[in-house]
C-alpha cells in the first residue's frame, strides 16, 4: 500500500529527473559534462550507500565493477546492442559481488575494506594479463548514435540508472530485507538471535551496488574512447565515491546526492587549479569529514532540525 | 518427550572447560532454573543452546530433533530465543522497532501491520504502553529490559532463555519483575531462568539445575537443591547466594 506522502516523494522525484533530463538541451559543453560527471556519481555513491549505510561496512570495490563494466562494452559493443550491454553488465557485476560478498562478507570490517581494495587491483592485473596475452594495450570504444551525442546518450543513460537506483533504494528500505539490513547494522548478533540470515541478508544486498556500479561502467565507456587497466579500475574512483557518500551522508536514501552535488563541482576546480595535487586534496578531504562531518551533511542537518525542534 | 535436551555437553575455551559434560532435560510449560556461583558456566550453556558458541562435544535436541551445530538464525527460527546477561537493543530504532524486529524474524514471522499489532501487543505485555515512540537511549534500566523481553517474545518462541533477566534490578523493580516472569509461566510458555536471586528461583521454577566449574552438581525442586549439602558448598564465601 501507497500512503500519500509515498506518492508526492515518487511524484517529486520523477519531476526532479524529468528537469534534470533538459540539461543537454541547453547546454552540449562543460555543463552537459559537469552533468554526466554528477549523474554518474550520484549513480554509484547512492547505489554504495544502500548497502554500506545500514551494514557500515566500507567497499573500495566500485572501481572494480566499474571497470568490468567499462570492458563489456568495450569487448562487445560492435556485435551487440549498447542497450543489452547495459543489463549485460549489471548481471555480471552482481554475480562478481555476490561471490566477492560470500567470500568476504563474513569477514570482519577491515579485512572486508582491504579485500575490496585488493579486488580491483587484482581485476585489473588479469585484464592487463589477458590484453599483453592478445597483444593489446586497450581497447577503442567508438560507438555512435545518429544525431544524438554521445555525451547526452551517456547523461541519460546516467539519468535512468539514477532513477532506477532510487526506486531499488526505496523499495528495499520499504522490505524486510531491507529492515535485516538495518538491525545487522545495529547488531549483528541481535540479528542472528532474532532469526536474520546475516550473510545472506548482507551478499544480497552487496550485489545491487556491483551491478550498478557495472552497469555504470558499461554505460560511460564511450566517452573514454580508449579504455585501458589503469583508467577503467582506478582506485581513485572507490574512494571518491566513499567520500562523497559519507560527506552527504549514507543513512538515508538522498543523502549521497547532498554530497555529490558540492564535491563534483569543488573537485572540477581542484583538478583545474592544482592538477597535481588532486590526491592529496582528495585524501585531506576525507580527514575532514571523518573528523568534523561523521554523519554528512544529511547529519548535521538533522542535529540542527532536531535542535530546532526542541527549542520550539 | 521432553521439548530440549542437552547431553553430555562439553565447551572447552583452550585448556579451560566451561561446560563439562553436562545436561538436563526441559519439559514443555515448564521453568527450569539454572543456577551457579559466577564463572560456573550458565551464559555459556546458553550460549551453547542458542547457537552463540560452538559445542566441543556432546548434543542439544529441540523436539528430538538435534540443533547443536546449526547457526543461530536457523535455532532461533526453529523456535529457541534468548535474552542476553548484558542487555542487546537496536540502538538506532524505537522502542517499537525493536521489538518489530522481533515479530518480523523470530520463530513465527509476521509482515507489516500484523508484525507492527504484534509488537505493540508484546508492548502491552511487559508493561511498556505508550513507549513504543521512544527511542532506546531514552529508557531506564528495567525498561531496557523489558524491550528485550518484548522482542523475544514477539517471534512466538517455544523456548525462552533468559540470562539474569532479573540482575541489576532495584528491590521495587526486582518485585515487578517477578511478577512478569510469572506472568509468562502462567501463560503456560516454556523457560530457562539463569538467576543469581534466589527469592526468584524459588518462587518462580519447577525444576532446578545447579552448575559448578562446569558440571551439574544438583538437581531437583527449588528447596530439595538449596538445601543440597554440595550446593550450599559450592555457594559458601560466594557473595551472591
Ligand atoms: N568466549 C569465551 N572465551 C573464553 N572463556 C570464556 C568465554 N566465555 C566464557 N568463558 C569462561 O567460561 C567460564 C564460564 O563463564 P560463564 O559466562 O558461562 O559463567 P556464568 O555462570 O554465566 O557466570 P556469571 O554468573 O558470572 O554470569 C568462565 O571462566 C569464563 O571466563
Ligand atoms: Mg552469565
Amino acid at each position: 500500500m501507497m500512503s500519500t506522502t509515498d506518492i508526492r516523494t515518487i511524484a517529486i522525484a520523477a519531476v526532479a529527473i524529468g528537469v534534470c533530463a533538459l540539461l543537454p538541451l541547453v547546454d552540449q559543453g562543460y555543463w552537459l559534462s559537469i552533468g554526466v560527471s554528477i549523474a554518474m556519481f550520484t549513480v554509484l555513491a547512492t547505489s554504495w550507500a544502500l548497502f554500506s549505510g545500514p551494514t557500515h561496512y566500507i567497499s573500495l570495490a566500485t572501481a572494480a565493477f566499474f571497470g568490468i563494466g567499462t570492458y563489456v562494452t568495450g569487448s562487445f559493443y560492435e556485435s551487440v546492442s549498447f542497450w543489452l550491454l547495459l543489463p549485460a553488465a549489471a548481471i555480471v557485476g552482481g554475480l562478481l559481488a555476490g561471490i566477492v560478498g560470500l567470500a568476504t562478507l563474513r569477514l570482519s570490517g577491515v579485512y572486508f575494506v582491504i579485500f575490496t581494495l585488493g579486488l580491483a587491483e587484482l581485476v585489473r592485473q588479469v585484464i592487463t594479463w589477458a590484453q599483453n596475452m592478445t597483444g593489446h594495450r586497450g581497447t577503442y570504444v567508438l560507438l555512435d548514435f545518429g544525431s544524438r551525442s554521445v555525451e547526452e546518450v551517456i547523461y541519460w543513460t546516467l539519468l535512468g540508472l539514477a532513477a532506477i537506483v532510487y526506486l531499488a533504494g526505496w523499495l528495499i528500505g520499504r522490505s524486510r530485507l531491507g529492515f535485516a539490513l538495518r538491525i545487522i547494522g545495529d547488531d549483528e548478533e541481535v540479528a542472528r538471535h532474532s532469526g536474520i540470515n546475516t550473510a545472506r541478508a548482507k551478499v544480497l544486498l552487496f550485489m545491487v551496488p556491483g551491478a550498478v556500479a557495472a552497469a555504470t561502467g558499461a554505460a560511460l565507456a564511450p566517452r573514454y574512447v580508449y579504455i585501458e587497466p589503469a583508467l577503467a579500475f582506478t582506485p581513485l574512483l572507490s574512494f571518491q565515491v566513499v567520500i562523497m557518500a559519507l560527506l552527504g551522508g549514507a543513512g538515508r536514501l538522498w543523502g549521497p546526492l547532498v554530497g555529490v552535488i558540492p564535491f563534483t563541482l569543488l573537485w572540477e576546480v581542484i583538478s583545474a587549479t592544482f592538477p597535481n595535487q588532486t590526491t592529496l586534496l582528495l585524501g585531506a578531504a576525507f580527514l575532514v569529514i571523518v573528523y568534523v562531518l561523521p554523519r554528512g551533511f544529511v547529519g548535521l542537518l538533522e542535529r540542527a532540525r532536531a535542535r530546532a525542534g526542541g527549542g520550539a | 518427550m521432553s521439548i530440549l535436551s542437552l547431553r553430555n555437553v562439553t565447551k572447552r575455551f583452550g585448556g579451560l572447560v566451561a561446560v563439562n559434560d553436562f545436561g538436563f532435560e526441559v519439559e514443555e510449560h515448564m521453568v527450569l532454573g539454572l543456577i551457579g556461583p559466577n564463572g560456573s558456566g550458565k551464559s555459556t550453556t546458553l550460549n551453547l543452546i542458542s547457537g552463540a558458541l560452538p559445542l566441543t562435544d556432546g548434543q542439544i535436541m529441540l523436539e528430538g530433533r538435534p540443533i547443536s551445530g546449526l547457526p543461530p538464525q536457523d535455532i532461533a527460527r526453529l523456535g529457541v530465543a534468548r535474552t542476553f546477561q548484558l542487555v542487546r537493543l537496536l540502538p538506532s530504532m524505537t522502542v517499537l522497532e525493536n521489538v518489530i524486529a522481533g515479530a518480523v524474524f523470530g520463530h513465527r514471522r509476521r509482515w507489516g501491520p500484523e508484525a507492527r499489532a504484534k509488537a505493540e501487543a508484546m508492548l502491552d505485555k511487559v508493561g511498556l504502553s505508550g513507549k513504543g515512540g521512544l527511542r532506546v537511549g531514552q529508557l531506564t534500566y528495567i525498561d531496557t529490559k523489558r524491550v528485550e523481553l518484548a522482542r523475544v517474545l514477539a517471534g512466538d518462541p517455544k523456548v525462552l532463555l533468559l540470562d539474569e533477566w532479573l540482575a541489576g534490578l532495584n528491590p521495587t523493580e526486582l518485585q515487578t519483575g517477578i511478577r512478569l516472569i510469572r506472568a509468562l509461566r502462567d501463560e503456560g510458555r516454556t523457560i530457562i531462568l539463569v538467576e543469581h536471586v534466589m527469592d526468584a528461583i524459588r518462587s518462580l521454577s519447577d525444576r532446578c539445575v545447579v552448575m559448578a566449574s562446569g558440571a551439574r552438581i544438583a538437581e531437583g525442586t527449588p528447596k530439595e537443591v538449596l538445601e543440597h549439602p554440595d550446593v550450599i558448598r559450592a555457594y559458601l564465601g560466594d557473595d551472591d547466594a
